[in-house]
This record gives C-alpha cells, structure tokens and sequence, in this order.
C-alpha cells in the first residue's frame, strides 16, 4: 500500500557508520582512476602517435574543457542544452500526467491505449527528428518536442500505475465526506500519486538528457550537441572529448540531484 | 428522542441474483444509538452504505421525515479500515473534510482542535498515521467524520480489527462521545455484546435480506452487566438458528 512507498529507506543511509561511507566513496574513485588509466592507456600508448585518437586522451581532452570556456562557448550551450532539457520534461510531465491520470482511472482507456503507446513507445523518438524540423522549422522547438517525445513515456506509465495502486478505500472516504471528483483528485489522487510521478520524472530526465544531445545535432546552431558537430568539423578532437566529457558530468550531476529530491520529497510533514 | 431522522422503506438491493436487502424497512431514531446486528454476509455493510448514500437502491426508498421540522439529516460514515490518509499528519486528517466546499458551513478548524481533546489525541496531533495503534487510528478516523458534524453517525464495524481490551475501551469511549457529542449512531456488527452494550435499538437481519426483529434495548452500564442482559438470550437464540441455516444450505 501506499504507505510502504510514502516512506522510503533514507533513515538506513544516515543510520550506517562513516567508516563505510568513506570506503564506499574511496571504491569509487579507485574506479574512476582506473577508467582514466585505461583511457589513458588506449588513446596515448596503445594508439599510433599519427593517430586521431592521440587528441581524445585524458591530458588533451581535459584542459580543451578550460579552451572551451575561455573561448565563451561552453557555458552558453550548457545553459541552452539545460534549458531545452527543462522545457522538454515541463512538456511531458503536463502531457505525462494528465494522460497517465486518464490511463490509470479508466481500465477500458488502458486497454484501448495500449497498442498504439506500445508502438510509440517503441519508436526512438530522434526519428522524428525530420517531422519535428519539417513542423517546427530549425530552432529550440523540435529540440523541446524531441526530448517530450522520449520522456513523456516513464511519466505516463509510472502516474498510471500510481493511479492503480491508490487504496479505493481512500477515495470512498474521500467520497463519504462530501467531496466532489475534483476535490478527491486534489486532495486524494494528486498527493498518493506523487512518489509515483518523482519516479517517472527522474526516469523522464535521464532519457530526455540522453536524446537531447543527438536532437541538438539536428536543426540547432547552439547547445552541447551542436558543439560535439561543431568541434568535430573544425577537427578539433580534444574538444569533442571535452563536450562529452561534460555531458557526463552534468548528466551525472542531474540525476543525483533528481534522486535527492525524489529521496526528501517523499518525508513531508514529519 | 422520538422524530425519525431516516427511514427505509422495503429496501431492496440485489447483487446478480442475489438479494442483498429484500424488503427492510428500518427507522432511525433521531438521538438514539441503532445497532443492526447481522452475521458476515447478511447485507448489514449494504445497508449502511445506501444510509450513507453511496449506494442505491433498486426498489423502496429513503427518506427524511423530520427533515420538515427543520433538522438535517447530514450523513457521516466511518468505515471496517481507519482509511487515513498516509501522508497526512493525525490533525490534518482529522480537518480533511474541511477541505470540501460541501462541508464549508459547517467545519471549523476550532473544532477540530476540540475533537483532538475530546478523542484523547493530543500527544498524536502531528503523527502521521503510521506511527499510531489501530484504535488510535480508528478514533482519528471517527473525529474526522465527527469534525464535519453530521447529524447521524454511521459506523461499519469499526472495531472489529481490534483487539478485544481496545474494542471493549473503544466502545466504552464510543458510547459516551456520541452522548456528549448528541450524536446519532447507527452501527452495523456482528458482535452481540457490542450491540448490547451500546444499543438503545437492535435490529436483527436475518441474512436472507430481511429484519428478523427490532427491540428497544436499555442501555447497560458496564460490560460485566451483559451476561445478564434481558435480550442477550433472544439475539443469540436467533443468530444461532441463521448460522444453523447458513451452514446447513
């Protein structure tokens, strides 16, 4: 029931002794040394030193991340590649919510619906990529409609079975107390629903982040994917490296931030 | 006590082919406390849900007769399950229904402050549900129906999850707030003795839809007087005879 996923196991992370903590962490950065030394070792002394490769490695791709910014480029399109990501996931959480809410109530809509999400679902949502621009022109707005495209599935699926998975006792209760349908989805539905919507978004986030690169090298002359494109045709590889390398980051970056959220968003009012 | 507050009139609700009420008629008297006794499967939850209004019925009706006389017949129901509401702390579940423009007139949030008190909730007004015992959680539940004043109480047996000491304090406590409170009660159980010790009329249902029988019962004062009680023997002689028949059909 609803109250096992209203109260998730956050209390455990704070309960365990540092010590773990801290070996868990060292772990961690034993791996991300060790990641580095490989591609260390592929792009500088196993590749031939006439070779592309030699300008994706460590000690050339990282300070290109500094030539980037000083060049006035790199904080531009992060806030850009950001805000297309942002408006992107508005879209379909809005779209994701309401049609999940829809989906969730009415069994037959469910039952009717499914066919034709399922193939949606199933189509990578870049090959609308020609039918967005041919719709929308070149700009932000395919970008925006890409990324809705791609996130808008975890958001309909997880409200849907948020909706399912709602106590009917709750909305008779809600029901025998005099609300009307509006006033059970607000004060019912909408509040039991929310751990299950967090969920989809950060779902959501994680795909719309993954296709907003390559919808950005598409019909866009800014935002991190165009700088990937852009970087590559004036064959400055180091700087390729050095965009992906921050798409890392920040991706990284958001989930954790997503995850925190969803983790704190869940213990309201205790 | 004396003008009827609802009244059903050969009620009739069926499930398929199965006739869950068959033709009841019943009073409910305004200020006094109706117990309707009957054995699981006998349509007493069906009978009080289409008091409550959320259900209806296929033939007869239910009316309001003092509604004339100026009085409302306002409906609250508590349910077998607290149905709290997880994310919300004792206090707010208690003023959810002061969240609904069909209650607007009637709550105020002061109450709810009074209802705290009165239900013994005090030390658990910032809990949230999970934190508290079943009878706790039921009497939030019950002050959250009482904090929109209805004017008739309904309560499908509300105790039955519960231990017997807490059914037992919980009866003892339900008694005299709906006194203090001038409530009227209509409950639905299948216990006999929580229908003797807090009925002032017990209707039986005979578990094929209709009404066996209706006493009016005099209020014992404690649980140990019910050994003794005068109509103890009759509902039990005619609870027994329907588990008979039950068992034998």
């Amino acid at each position: 029931m609803s109250t096992e996923t209203l109260s998730p196991p956050p209390v455990t992370r704070s309960s365990k002794p540092g010590r773990s903590w801290a070996s868990k962490l060292g772990l961690q950065l034993v791996a991300v040394v060790v990641a580095v030394a490989i591609w260390w070792l592929i792009t500088t002394v196993l590749a031939s030193p006439t070779s592309m490769l030699q300008d994706f490695a460590p000690q050339h791709a990282i300070p290109a991340i500094g030539a980037l910014a000083a060049q006035g480029v790199l904080f531009p399109d992060i806030w850009t590649s950001l805000w297309r990501l942002l408006v992107g996931l508005l879209i379909a959480v809005v779209l994701g919510v309401v049609t999940g809410l829809a989906i969730g109530t009415w069994q037959s809509l469910e039952t009717a619906s499914r066919p034709v999400f399922q193939f949606l679902r199933m189509v990578s949502p870049l090959s609308w990529a020609p039918v967005a621009i041919g719709l929308f022109g070149i700009g932000d707005r395919p970008v925006f409609f890409l990324v809705a495209a791609a996130a808008v599935w975890p958001i309909v699926l997880n409200t849907a079975a948020g909706v399912r998975s709602i106590d009917q006792g709750f909305l008779l209760a809600a029901r025998s107390l005099g609300a009307t349908p509006a006033e059970t989805l607000t004060s019912v539905v909408l509040p039991a629903i929310r751990p299950h919507v967090l969920t989809g978004l950060r779902l959501a986030l994680g795909i719309g982040w993954v296709v907003l690169v390559p919808a950005e090298m598409l019909g866009v002359t800014s935002g991190l994917g165009y700088e990937i494109l852009n970087s590559r045709d004036q064959l400055a590889y180091d700087k390729v490296m050095a965009v992906i390398l921050v798409i890392g980051l920040l991706g990284s970056l958001l989930d954790a931030l997503a995850r925190r959220a969803l983790g704190t968003g869940n213990r309201q009012a205790v | 006590m004396g003008t009827v507050a609802l009244r059903l009139t050969g009620a009739t609700k069926r499930y398929g082919d199965n006739a869950v009420l068959d033709g009841v008629d019943l009073d409910v008297e305004r200020d006094g406390r109706l117990v309707v006794l009957g054995h699981s499967g006998s349509g007493k939850s069906t009978l009080l849900r289409v008091l409550a209004g959320l259900e209806e019925l296929d033939s007869g009706s239910l009316t309001r007769p003092d509604s004339a006389d100026g009085r409302g017949a306002v409906v609250g129901t508590v349910f077998q399950q607290p149905l709290l509401l997880p994310w919300l702390t004792v206090r707010d579940n208690i003023a959810l229904g002061g969240r609904y423009r069909a209650n607007r007139a009637r709550f105020d949030a002061a109450h709810v402050e009074e209802l705290i008190d009165l239900f013994g909730l005090r030390a658990q007004a910032d809990s949230l549900p999970a934190a508290l015992s079943g009878g706790q959680a039921q009497r939030v539940s019950i002050a959250r129906v009482v904090a929109v004043r209805p004017d008739i109480l309904l309560l499908d047996e509300p105790f039955s999850a519960l231990d017997p000491a807490t059914r037992r304090s919980l009866q003892l406590w339900l008694r005299d707030a709906a006194t203090a409170l001038g409530l009227t009660l209509v409950m639905v159980t299948h216990d006999v003795d929580e229908a003797l010790y807090l009925a002032t009329e017990v209707t039986l249902l005979d578990g094929s839809g209709r009404a066996a029988g209706h006493w009016h019962s005099d209020t014992p004062t404690g649980h140990d007087d019910l050994a003794d009680h005068p109509l103890r023997a009759t509902l039990l002689a005619g609870y027994r005879s329907q588990l008979g028949a039950a068992a034998a059909s």
